[in-house]
């Protein structure tokens, strides 16, 4: 097998994956017997392809053979003996095929997916066991790749997928067709959990954020999957819409020392305008539907500054009217700061410290809050004070490029405030 | 005449591709398309967003606006070329050509009725 035979193999096995686990969960109704199905199947799939050619449907073709390999197996396990390696029949399946493919093309493949993801956003498990049971089930990332994506051992990964995996079975995966309302709910829910893979790559800094890069592309894979399932919802589109315009500023975020690069102090240059295009393009449909809701609110704040040449073209009071909107949908103090910094832009920093004030209580212990209060300080000639906030933050930093950042604004707080003698006897 | 090749293939599979796969297949069609302008042949070349970013028009009355695509198919048209041949056998010598730069789905090739090359910068 050449390396191109084994690279495509290796796309279409990725690419097929959700839907035909999915379709032999709904058959086994049991995730280990699927996974193990699959897994025969993609062996045969690489024996099988370079010879005999690809599938016209790959997907029809592992599930058609999973299943078989399955059944074989319960069989083999019934009579005690071994049957005869049928690998024929496997790669002639003609008819069949086509028999199979036409059943998929109904609506089963579309809720067989959503559950294969949706069993993974189960209540019980955190938030850390559901995306490693996503990329381990869904992507088929292997339990290696995880662990390296997630900063742990690889043992350790195993048993929190195993643990989770556990935890699933427990609970009983739900196998009939979701109605209306269940199948919205289920949305809402595989939604988040995208969101979450997506952060985990996003938030990574310094070393760690080239390693868990994959994260965000496989979250947009996902996302992508998602809308093509339910074409017309409009929150799957601000989704998509969001993850691909943060993801848009990935090769500016970093300096080359590792450390963060604040959205104002970006080159632009460097944005993926291929990604921003398509962002906005989903943005421009979901608005249609006037169904706005807070992916679709985050994805036009991202749009407003992918859409600025320069920061001083940002349209700051759109984006403080967007954030407010945000805010009434999902109360946070969260989404009150970040109406605060884009209120800053547009009526100056006293208003703007004005309104986080009353956020002190609740975000006491959150490294940004302290950042962008020491900034308004600073900015409102308050040295001392923006002094002890900016102390604060490093203090409460996660990561030494956010430490980093803070130090910057120290630096520039020390020399604004040297006697004007000592600076220019320099 | 002017052909039209109209790409054709599995979405989810190329958008499988890892980054290095993409940009390999890209350079390989850049090779035919090269010798193609080489020889004043080739006209636009347009690889499309996704599907999931596509709206239809229905043009009932009123006219209907539907997310996604037009057509609910395995392979989707995902890009095309408009390219210039003396007659079928070389539009499909081109196809080939780009076939074998980029393997899997299928291209359809179509004689243009109407050009008009308008006035679009890239």
């Amino acid at each position: 097998m050449s390396e191109t035979d084994a690279a495509w193999i290796d796309a279409a096995l990725t690419s097929a994956r959700p839907q035909a686990v999915g379709a032999l969960l709904r058959y086994f109704r049991n995730l280990d017997t699927a996974e193990e199905a699959f897994q025969n199947a993609s062996l045969r799939a690489l024996k099988s392809w370079p010879q005999n050619g690809p599938p016209r449907d790959p997907p029809a073709w592992l599930i058609m053979v999973g299943r078989n390999a399955a059944l074989d197996e319960v069989r083999r396990n019934r009579r005690q003996e071994p049957l005869p390696e049928d690998d024929h029949a496997i790669s002639d399946l003609g008819n069949a095929e086509e028999e199979i493919a036409e059943r998929l093309d109904g609506s089963h493949y579309r809720d067989d997916i959503l559950r294969l993801l949706f069993i993974c956003c189960h209540p019980d498990l955190p938030p850390t066991q559901q995306i490693a049971l996503a990329l381990r089930i869904v992507s088929g990332l292997t339990v290696k790749q995880i662990a390296r994506a997630f900063l742990v051992g690889e043992a350790a990964m195993e048993q929190r997928i195993t643990r989770a995996k556990a935890r699933v079975g427990k609970a009983g995966v739900p196998f009939e067709a979701p109605g209306a309302v269940e199948r919205s709910e289920r949305l809402g829910a595989v939604a988040a959990m995208i969101y979450l893979i997506f952060n985990e790559g996003y938030s990574a800094s310094g070393e760690t954020a080239e390693i868990r890069k994959p994260l965000c592309e496989e979250a947009i894979r996902l996302a992508r999957l998602l809308l093509r399932l339910f074409p017309s919802e409009p929150e799957i589109m601000g989704l998509t819409a969001l993850l691909l315009l943060q993801h848009a500023r990935a090769q500016a975020r970093f300096g080359a020392d590792g450390g963060l690069i604040l959205l104002e102090d970006q080159d632009r240059s460097l944005w993926n305008r291929k990604l921003i295009a398509e962002g906005l393009a989903l943005i421009d449909k979901a608005m249609r539907h006037h169904a706005s809701r807070p992916y679709q609110i985050q994805a036009a704040i991202a749009a407003l500054h992918s859409g600025a040449e320069s920061p001083d073209q940002t349209d700051w009071k759109q984006i403080a009217l967007l954030y407010g909107a945000l805010e009434v949908m999902q109360p946070s103090p969260v989404v009150t700061l970040n109406r605060a910094v884009a209120v800053s832009k547009v009526e100056g920093p006293a208003v703007a410290l004005a309104m986080i004030e009353p956020l002190a209580p609740r975000l006491a212990g959150y490294f940004h809050f302290f950042g962008v209060r020491g900034a308004f300080l600073m900015q409102l000639g308050r040295n001392e004070e923006a002094r002890t906030a900016f102390d604060r933050a490093i203090a409460l930093a996660n990561t030494s490029a956010e430490a980093a950042h803070i130090r910057m604004h120290l630096d520039r707080l020390m020399r604004d405030s040297e006697p004007r003698g000592r600076r220019a006897g320099r | 005449m002017l052909y039209a090749i109209l790409c054709y293939h599995d979405e989810d599979f190329v958008g499988s591709w890892s980054k290095e796969q993409d940009a390999a297949v890209m350079e390989k069609l850049a090779v035919v398309q090269e010798k193609l302008a080489g020889q004043d042949r080739l006209g636009p070349v347009a690889r499309l967003l996704p599907t999931t970013a596509a709206i239809t028009l229905r043009k009932d009355d009123p006219p209907l606006v539907l997310d996604g695509p037009y057509a609910e198919t395995k392979e989707q048209l995902l890009g095309f070329y408009l390219v210039d041949c003396g007659n079928l056998d070389e539009a499909l010598e081109v196809a080939r050509d780009l076939g074998a730069a980029n393997p899997g789905g299928a291209y359809e090739i179509r004689p243009v009725g109407m050009f008009a090359p308008g006035g679009l910068k890239p």
